[in-house]
């Protein structure tokens, strides 16, 4: 009991300011503000090169990792490339949007030459052409090889023609199909084609084929995120006897969890890396028969590759996914390794 | 420096480590934390160095509560504590140096001051000539030098030491105390968990003494310079 009576009178001493200040002061010796800041920085560098040494030891377990991270970043890419060079594609052929306009069986042909006239004088038409019945027929008999099957008819089914070029400056799809709309009210038109539907269709299917990519893109970078956490992980497991003693003398969890944020970020990065040439290895091996491809269609169409800006937005998005990966576990298994 | 009060300890599973034990370490004073293993002696270092938490009690170090600590400040208390392991904890992955140096770097010291400090803990343990070396072809009793001299780099106030002559013979183990008390010389406060009685004996310095979680003396064998 004068024990405990003692005791408590010392605490009452020891919480006393003077007391205080005496604990402080043993504390003086810590360094100023902009040391502990340089040391800082100076902390991180080494840290980053430290993790990055780490991996370079073992070069084939982490070639593996990084070519797994790679892979999976390399397909949802190459998708987008392919996606980009469709839509290059096909916006050098909004250009060929024609609108053919079948006439009435009873319009003449002089009806439809004024007809032709009229409409070529319009705003946002560059050019009408009229192709009579008989000259269609002609052509269809040349090109599709039926002549026989179109001698046996009485009468030429094929009405007359007038195909209609928009002007380049209103080569908007929007546009031209409102003027398609307009020319289908004419009255001698029966029948007004936009030959640009194939070209909306497949900038549907393009769109279908972005959202798809996007979402395999999502998809394997919730599996990287897997594959950099379960790294992690046993990174962490290797280390586990550091990690105690560094808790013990005081490291924080900020100093403990620092060099695996590193770690993931490496592989994060080295896999944007080799994503990276791996889809420069596919274009440059896809470059000569694109070429001669587009030669045998007279275009002048080149393979469109990853541009810089592309480039450095892969890798960033690399190295952040490693980052979140390593930092995702890094917390949860820090927490299970107490000193006990 | 170190106030327990009342502390009692109880595992998960019913064990009582400690029951209601009340002491006090004045500033610079140098204590043994004396008992039969399974005493307790363990327990109450961990609870100094908030690896466990008391269940019941208030333990008070450096004017800090332990206790009500909320978890984010452990660090800043285990780097005001320099503690010597049984088992040394040294990291075999590096060299003595870099093993010395893991508080300052943790606690944000300069390179130069690294530099300066782990050489003159080096110095203080007579392995100076060692800093290159790993700490596995080190004999025992240089180990435990290593872990003396990173408990020390930090210039903690408060060292403590659980059994740091476990191994060692009587020749290494005296040299070990004689350390301890020079750095009690010079205003640290030093609490060594040790079985060793025929050691202890005959140095001047009041023990504790724990039997079965029970503090049974606390200021026995009062023959020292306080």
């Amino acid at each position: 009991m004068a024990q405990n009576k003692l005791n408590k009178r010392r605490l009452g001493q020891l919480q006393t300011p003077a007391a205080r200040k005496d604990v402080k002061g043993a504390r003086r010796h810590k360094t100023g503000l902009r040391d502990r800041l340089a040391s800082y920085r100076s902390h991180h560098r080494q840290v980053a090169l430290d993790s990055l040494q780490r991996l370079l030891r073992r070069p084939a377990a982490t070639s593996l990792t990084s070519l797994v991270i790679a892979i999976a970043l390399a397909l949802p890419t190459s998708l987008y490339i392919g996606l980009n060079n469709i839509q290059a594609v096909s916006s050098g052929w909004e250009g060929a949007a024609r609108i053919s306009l079948f006439l009435k069986a009873n319009v003449s042909a002089s009806q439809a030459e004024s007809l032709r006239r009229s409409i070529s004088a319009r705003d946002g038409v560059q050019a009408a052409e009229y192709i009579s019945p008989d000259a269609a027929l002609v052509e269809f008999r040349a090109s599709s090889g039926f002549g026989d099957v179109l001698d046996q008819l009485d009468s030429n089914p094929l009405p007359g023609l007038i195909v209609v070029t928009p002007r380049e400056a209103n080569i908007s799809a929007a546009a031209v199909t409102e003027l398609q709309q307009v020319l289908a009210k004419l009255p001698e038109v029966d029948l007004a084609k936009l030959d640009m539907e194939w070209l909306q269709r497949l900038n549907r299917i393009t769109e279908l084929g972005r959202r798809l990519t996007i979402a395999l893109a999502g998809m394997l970078a919730v599996g990287v995120l897997l594959i950099i956490g379960n790294t992690i992980k046993l990174a962490i497991e290797s280390r586990r006897s550091e990690i105690l003693v560094v808790k013990l003398v005081g490291g924080t969890n900020a100093f403990v969890r620092r060099p695996f944020l590193y770690t993931g970020f490496w592989y994060g990065l080295s896999g944007g890396l080799a994503a990276w040439i791996l889809v420069q290895g596919g274009l440059w091996w896809l470059r000569a028969p694109i070429a001669e491809l587009s030669v045998s269609y007279q275009s002048d169409f080149h393979l469109l590759g990853l541009g810089v800006v592309d480039s450095v937005l892969l890798w960033l998005f690399s190295g952040s996914l490693g980052l979140l990966g390593a930092w995702l576990v890094v917390g949860r298994e820090l927490r299970a390794i107490e000193p006990s | 420096m170190i106030q327990f009060d009342q502390v009692s300890k109880r595992y998960e599973g019913g064990h009582e480590a400690l029951t209601d034990v009340s002491f006090h370490i004045p500033r610079g004073e140098m204590r043994f934390l004396t008992g039969h293993s399974g005493a307790g002696k363990s327990t109450l270092l961990k609870l100094i160095m908030v690896m466990e938490r008391a269940s019941t009690g208030q333990v008070i170090v450096g004017g800090r509560n332990l206790s009500k600590l909320p978890v984010r400040h452990i660090p800043e208390v285990r780097r005001e504590v320099g503690v010597v392991f049984q088992n040394h904890q040294l990291l075999f992955d590096r060299s003595v140096y870099d093993n010395v140096a893991l508080p300052l770097i943790i606690a944000g010291y300069g390179h130069r001051d690294v530099g300066r400090r782990v050489r003159a803990a080096l110095d203080k343990v007579g392995l100076l000539d060692k800093e290159r070396k790993n700490p596995i072809t080190l004999s025992g009793g240089e180990q435990q030098r290593v872990g003396i001299a990173r408990a020390v780099v930090n210039k903690p106030a408060l060292l403590l030491a659980d059994e740091p002559t476990g191994n060692l013979d009587p020749q290494l183990s005296a040299e070990i105390m004689h350390l301890f008390e020079q750095f009690k010389q010079v205003g640290v406060t030093v609490l060594i968990a040790s079985h060793d009685l025929a050691l202890i004996a005959r140095m001047p310095y009041r023990l504790l003494t724990l039997r079965n979680g029970r503090l049974i003396t606390a200021g026995g064998a009062d023959n020292g310079p306080e």
